[in-house]
């Protein structure tokens, strides 16, 4: 620890050092972005981060539609649309002086796979699709039919070529990297053998193989029917048949999709907070993206916290703290002692109790030591499991705190901060070691949630300064 | 108290965090907890410091005061793959359906039947029994799928019921959801003092009470300890600044004078404390949202050094500490 607190390096504590820096102006502003791809952990504001490009986007003169997935409607929320069905809406209130517009819409899967069988089969057949019983559970439930509607969605849209820029939200999968799977899985299971051994057992032994025929085809489907039900398989059955069309299709759609995720108008963002299993999921993402040959942008890091005082480490800001609640420690005249004095910062506060000689200058409503009690243990206070602030009420007979009271109170808040903010750079460290490569930009955390346009448009303009604000700039 | 007690919440919360801990909690005083996962993330042999689970019950950690905590990875391939060999004997017919893509297609796309197996496997696990007739285990804590899909995962009867009509899947559905439906299960959810996390939460508990899933408790996870109180940050707006930089200055950090260390750092620190007056009363609207749910309320606080093991047991204490265990 620096003696003198101007002797720190001033970005030491907190800045990444080694990363790049991401600037999302030159990329949404691009004409040859196409799309971008928001992907990442659930709960880092992977949908926030959308919409807050998608509007950057517009307001930078793009004509931009974005698609959310989340069920939750958060987005629609924050744009201030009431609901947002299959098809892009134009969001209002979006400054529109350079000629962009946004529109924005929420991915209904059971509506989109409604939408492929309508258009692919003649109406005799799509009725009987759509009122399967199989097909009803298939399109609403399988855990791998939002990520393959999402899909289907976006290529879609980049199919309609009304827009400038697509901006996706990926589903709150199991794993981040379920939408680059399932409708692979799905494709491959539309395609597979099973559905030709569902659709006529006798034909597929030959091409099996002898291990097939030995067990034999009849007995496979009879198992699938013991454990499923027959009336189970039946209704696969059935569905098989009346698809039977379109399989082909699927597998086809599926592959396009997955090229144009490829193809280099596409972005892909990887968004993240500086917390330990957002970021192992980030770098797990900046890995498969890779094997995939899919463009990776960079890497938007939220709700990352900073300090105005950051030079200013946690011990000295305790220790300071300490010496205001406990004037026996220095003398308070004297301006200039104290921390450097008392380097046992962590067992003096623990000190009996006895009546304080309260010799302070400008202390008037000083306390002995007993009254103070926001300060529980100096040694952890942010473990203290305080469950709620209620406890912590002074003594009724103390209606005012000392403006030294205040103060440390000011200090032990400020080495809070310091503590997470090295946490985070920690963290963070970690993720720029493994992929230097990476360009990042970071959003500052903010007290509360977005509601509005307003707050996106703040959230946009954070994401393209690419550092935290700084809370001493926001006064 | 319920022997098969679910965790769930939305993704960030700290689910698996939070029922680690809970299966650490009711291990206490000599008893047996299987934690179970069912998403194959593998999220609890990261928070444990242990390699990769196995599909195997495997014990990974020991409780304060001798008990015993257990963890599985429910794989639901392997599930079924144990399930038809238990019942069709089905040897190397099992490798010839899963190389026709049949184990695949019922595990991953066939609706429910994935769910199924899942809870299947961890209502296996409340049931069994040794030989002495006492239970293997004396809990059993999911680790299950985030809020937004908690009532779909548990309420598998309703999902299978309509395509299976007939059969063991039918039949074990109906098993499972007489243990998820009584007294036996306690549906938890793991919030954060946040908006949407709230909001979630509330969906979340109007939907399984919709199902008739027995709703538990609200815990709140990652709790910021209370630095300054209202008064406090009401005191700190009528305080001259020259005043606090004196005080910072008495306490050794420098000149009071403008430009001075000490006075230097009353800005910022001021911007701190109105950031922090801002998310404290942001905070205490959540939690009065909460409160008004009318469930027990617990609050875990945020670990300084982040999550690890011995803040596992830390908040393990803390949960038996409010008598959540």
């Amino acid at each position: 620890m620096s003696p003198d607190p101007a002797a720190r390096p001033k970005d030491g504590a907190r800045r990444l050092s080694h990363a790049r820096v991401l600037d999302v102006d030159p990329l949404l502003e691009d004409p040859k972005t196409r799309i971008v791809v928001c992907c990442g952990a659930g709960g880092v504001g992977k949908t926030t981060t959308a919409a807050a490009l998608g509007l950057r986007a517009a307001e930078r003169g793009r004509k931009v539609v974005v698609l959310t997935i989340d069920p939750a409607r958060r987005l629609a929320q924050s744009m201030g649309i009431d609901s947002l069905d299959n098809t892009p809406r134009r969001v209002k209130g979006v400054d529109d002086s350079a000629g962009g517009e946004l529109h924005a819409m929420m991915l209904d899967m059971k509506r989109t796979f409604d939408e492929i069988v309508e258009a692919h089969a003649d109406p005799g057949r799509a009725a009987a699709i759509l009122g399967n019983p199989f097909y009803q559970s298939l399109s609403a439930g399988f855990a791998g039919t939002q990520e393959y509607m999402a899909m289907e969605k976006l290529g879609q849209l980049r199919g309609r070529d009304e827009w400038d820029l697509i901006v996706v939200d990926t589903p709150p999968s199991r794993s981040a990297l379920d939408f680059l799977d399932a409708p692979k899985r799905l494709g491959s299971f539309l395609d597979g053998k099973l559905i030709r051994v569902l659709l006529a057992p006798a034909k597929v032994g030959g091409r099996a193989g002898m291990k097939f025929l030995n067990v034999g085809m009849s007995m496979m489907t009879g198992v699938l029917g013991k454990v499923l039900g027959g009336p189970f398989l039946k209704d696969v059955q059935t569905f098989v048949a009346a698809m039977d069309s379109m399989f082909g299709g699927f597998r086809t759609r599926a592959d396009a999709t997955y090229k144009l995720l490829q193809a280099p108008g596409t972005a892909f963002l990887v968004v993240a907070a500086p917390e330990r299993d957002a970021l192992r999921e980030a770098a797990y993402f900046v890995e498969r993206l890779a094997a995939e040959d899919m463009p990776l942008a960079g890497l938007v890091l939220n709700r990352v916290h900073g300090s105005g005082a950051d030079r200013l480490s946690a011990e000295r800001a305790l220790a300071a703290a300490e010496n205001l609640e406990d004037p026996r420690i220095v003398d308070q005249t004297g301006g200039k002692a104290g921390v450097r004095n008392s380097p046992d910062t962590h067992g003096s506060s623990q000190a009996p109790e006895s009546p304080a000689e309260s010799s302070a200058s400008e202390s008037p409503a000083s306390e002995s030591p007993a009254s103070e009690s926001s300060a529980p243990d100096s040694s952890a206070p942010e473990a203290s499991p305080t469950p709620s602030p209620e406890d912590d009420v002074p003594d009724a007979d103390t209606p005012e705190r000392s403006v030294d009271q205040l103060a440390s109170g000011l200090l032990r808040l400020h080495a809070e901060r310091m503590h997470l903010l090295a946490r985070e750079q920690r963290t963070r460290d970690r993720f720029t070691a493994r992929h230097p490569e990476v360009a990042v930009t970071e959003v500052a955390a903010l007290p509360g949630d977005v509601h509005d346009l307003a707050g996106l448009r703040d959230i946009g303009a954070r994401l393209a300064t690419g550092e935290p604000e700084l809370p001493e700039s926001d006064v | 108290m319920s022997r098969l007690q679910v965790v769930s919440g939305k993704g960030g919360t700290g689910k698996t965090t939070v029922a680690a801990a809970l299966a650490l909690a009711l291990a206490t005083k000599g008893k047996r907890t299987l934690l179970v996962e069912v998403e194959g993330r593998q999220g609890i042999a990261q928070l444990f410091e242990t390699e990769a689970l196995p599909y195997e019950e495997r014990k990974i950690a020991v409780a304060p005061g001798g008990g015993e905590v257990y963890a599985l990875a429910i794989d639901a391939e392997q599930a079924l793959l144990d399930y038809l060999q238990m019942f069709y004997k089905l040897g190397s017919a099992g490798r010839a359906l899963k190389k026709l893509g049949a184990i695949d297609f019922a595990t991953t796309i066939a609706p429910g039947v994935r769910d199924v197996l899942l809870t299947g496997k961890a209502c296996e696990a409340v049931r069994r029994k040794e030989k002495s007739g006492r239970f293997a285990y004396d809990y059993v804590v999911m680790d299950a799928p985030p809020t937004g899909r908690i009532t779909r995962f548990l309420n598998v009867n309703d999902e299978v019921a309509g395509l299976a009509k007939v059969g063991p899947i039918h039949n074990q559905a109906q098993a499972v959801m007489r243990v998820l439906k009584s007294r036996e299960t306690a549906v938890h959810l793991v919030t954060l003092l946040e908006e949407m996390p709230v909001q979630e939460t509330a969906d979340g508990i109007a939907e399984l009470r919709a199902a008739r899933l027995p709703v538990g408790r609200v815990v709140v996870n990652m709790v910021r300890p209370a630095v300054l109180d209202a008064t406090d940050l009401e005191l700190v707006r009528e305080t001259p600044r020259a005043a606090l930089a004196r005080s910072l200055s008495g306490a050794g950090l420098g000149g009071a004078r403008r430009g001075g260390h000490a006075e230097r750092l009353v800005d910022p620190l001021l911007a701190q404390a109105e950031e922090y007056a801002e998310r404290y009363a942001l905070e205490q609207e959540q939690r009065s949202v909460l409160t008004d749910l009318g469930l027990p309320l617990h609050e875990l606080p945020l670990l300084a050094e982040g999550m690890d093991l011995a803040g596992l047991y830390e908040l393990a204490t803390e949960l038996r500490k409010q008598g959540i265990a």
